[in-house]
């Protein structure tokens, strides 16, 4: 195991009430996988990868990480691992290529070897356009891509991704992706956060759901997806909401009913998670139409990961952005 | 060595940030230049008189030089500060350098400006204020600027980190600094003060510092001052130096 987390907690305090940012984590990353940590704003995702690489002082739990432990062996621990930051670490006085070449020469190598590798890396990135100019003429996404660069100059054996994709916009996303994979390819471990569930999807060899500063849930997302087996049939109602919950709750070939706010016209949206969604449907539509519930939508959909979010959290990932 | 090599790193750098963009250097030398313009001139007429028995310039000057150095390096932490919150400093502390030499590095390029700008001060108040200058002592003199800088700087570095936010920073300062300049004599020398505010300043090591300049300046080798100032610039200046890397080493920058 690369990254093997016990109880791993965070608590800051604040002159108003502390904030447990992370409640006992435990999770683990096995050598060269995407591990995918997915979460709303405020989860913890921040804050857990920065205890992993050194930069926060646990409040309790212990860890070992790239075969150090993170308490007693920071040094260690830092040789071995890349990290970007949620919002970058460049300074916008020197250029790309001035900081790719710095941060090759922290991490011990050689000038000559810094410049090469700057050369590789600038290449690898497609930063070759805006590599000389200074950094605070970028746009966004140029600099978000260094950013990235920055964590892979010396090639480490885990890397930690901070929402590296936020602000790129679908080619440079997929192109990054690309690269994270190339990464995976040379035996790099990729810890990486994100709100996008399509990130996580296509990326991550398994990934860990993190809300409130607790994983709700973790495996591969195809095992995530299958705890939801069967289909979901969403349901919106008129009124009478709880009429129709009262009806579906106990009907065999219903497993479970969540139900969000009426929306503002009165609609009702009722989640039903079922065995076979195409031979629920006509079941569920005689059932409501026998009580005189008067439905206003009715739709049919695979598990995706949001439901498997919501199914944990009772919430959407997607209204929490 | 380690350290030494990770502090020539950051040093290398930052001093190259700085001569990219040198018009920062010219612009703290403006204010010792109205000093000595505009103030220096009104103690022409106190030559002679108790404390300016070497001559007005040769009183003010090495005063005007100690105050550089100790008002040069002291406003370093706002430039951390700024790096803090765009994160360079979170992307260097996840690295394998020593915490020790990004805050060397970064000290010792403000002693690198501070003598640039202690040696054109020097050299301007011969033409401008009439000074005759006394080279081995400005170079023994050099070395206390080079104490004062490294104190300064550290101290203003490893209260950053701490309070992490310039509004706390600027009026700390200057709460702290007013009376320690008051008391140094740098204006007049402390030979005019009343015995209670001369017993005073003999706590303030700034004050042995600017006797010190003053008869290195003036060729008194021999002075009491120079070895005194020696040890309490030498003291303060590792202990700031030491505190401040402990913050360094610490903080979650
Ligand atoms: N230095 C701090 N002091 C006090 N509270 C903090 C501090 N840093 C983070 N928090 C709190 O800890 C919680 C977790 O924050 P964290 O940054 O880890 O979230 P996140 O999952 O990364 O969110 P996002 O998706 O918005 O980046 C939040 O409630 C946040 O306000
Ligand atoms: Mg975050």
């Amino acid at each position: 195991m690369l990254i093997e987390t016990k109880g791993l907690r965070k608590t800051f305090r604040a002159r108003k009430g502390n904030v447990e940012a992370v409640r006992g984590v435990d999770l683990s990353v096995k050598e060269g996988e995407i591990f995918g940590f997915l979460g709303p704003n405020g989860a913890g995702k921040t804050t857990t990868l920065r205890m992993l690489s050194t930069l926060l002082e646990p409040t309790g739990g212990s860890a070992r990480v790239a075969g150090a432990d993170l308490l007693k062996e920071p040094a260690q621990v830092r040789r071995q691992i890349g990290y970007v930051g949620q919002s970058g670490g460049t300074w916008g006085e020197v250029t790309a290529r001035e900081e790719l070449v710095m941060q090759g020469r922290l991490y011990e190598m050689g000038k000559t070897a810094a410049r090469e590798r700057a050369v590789e890396v600038i290449e690898a990135f497609e930063l070759s356009e805006f590599a000389d100019r200074k950094v605070k003429t970028y746009s966004g996404g140029q600099r978000r891509r260094l950013d990235v660069a920055l964590g892979t100059v010396h090639q480490p054996s885990l890397l930690f991704l901070d929402e590296p994709t936020t602000g790129l916009d679908p080619q440079a996303r997929a192109h990054m992706w690309d690269e994270i994979k190339k990464l995976r390819e040379r035996g790099t471990a990729v810890f990486i956060t994100t709100h996008y569930l399509d990130e996580a999807d296509a990326l991550c060899d398994r990934l860990a759901i993190i809300d409130h500063g607790e994983i709700v849930t973790e495996g591969t997302p195809i095992e995530l997806k299958r705890q939801i087996a069967g289909d979901i049939v969403l349901v919106g109602v008129n009124g009478a909401a709880a009429k129709a919950v009262a009806l579906l709750e106990p009907a065999e070939y219903v497993r479970e009913v969540q139900t969000d706010e009426p929306d503002p016209t009165g609609v009702t949206l009722l989640r039903l998670y079922v065995e076979n969604g195409s031979a629920a449907v006509p079941e569920i539509l005689r059932a409501l139409d026998r009580a005189e519930v008067t439905i206003s939508s009715m739709e049919l959909h695979r598990p995706s990961l949001d439901d498997v979010f919501l199914r944990q959290t009772g919430r959407s990932l997607r209204e929490s952005d | 060595m380690k350290l030494i090599r990770d502090t020539w790193l950051v040093y290398a750098r930052q001093l190259g940030l700085v001569i990219r963009q040198p018009t920062w250097v010219f612009i703290m030398l403006i204010q010792p230049l109205y000093y000595l313009i505009l103030f220096g001139p009104l103690l022409n007429g106190l030559e002679g008189m108790p404390g300016f028995e070497a001559g007005a310039m040769e009183t003010f000057v090495p005063g005007l030089v100690i105050m550089m150095a100790m008002f040069g390096t002291l406003f370093s932490g706002f430039g951390l500060i700024a790096e803090i919150r765009e994160g360079v400093i979170e992307r260097f502390r996840v690295t394998p350098i020593s915490r020790l030499a990004l805050l060397l590095g970064r000290s010792l390029r403000d002693v690198t400006t501070l003598v640039f700008q202690a040696l054109i001060l020097v050299l301007l108040s011969s033409p401008i204020g009439g000074l005759t200058i006394y080279w081995d002592g400005l170079a023994l003199m050099m070395l206390i600027v080079i104490g004062i800088g490294l104190a300064l700087s550290a101290a203003s570095y490893g209260v950053a980190i701490v309070l992490k936010s310039e509004d706390a920073l600027a009026p700390l300062l200057n709460t702290v600094t007013q009376p320690v300049l008051l008391l140094s004599g740098i204006m007049l020398p402390m030979a005019l003060a009343p015995d209670w505010l001369q017993t005073v300043a003999k706590f303030n090591p700034f004050a042995y510092a600017v006797d010190a300049a003053r008869a290195l300046f003036n060729g008194d080798l021999a002075s009491n001052a120079i070895w005194q100032a020696a040890v309490f610039i030498g003291a303060l200046m590792l202990l700031l130096v030491f505190w401040s890397a402990r913050k360094f080493s610490r903080a979650a920058a």
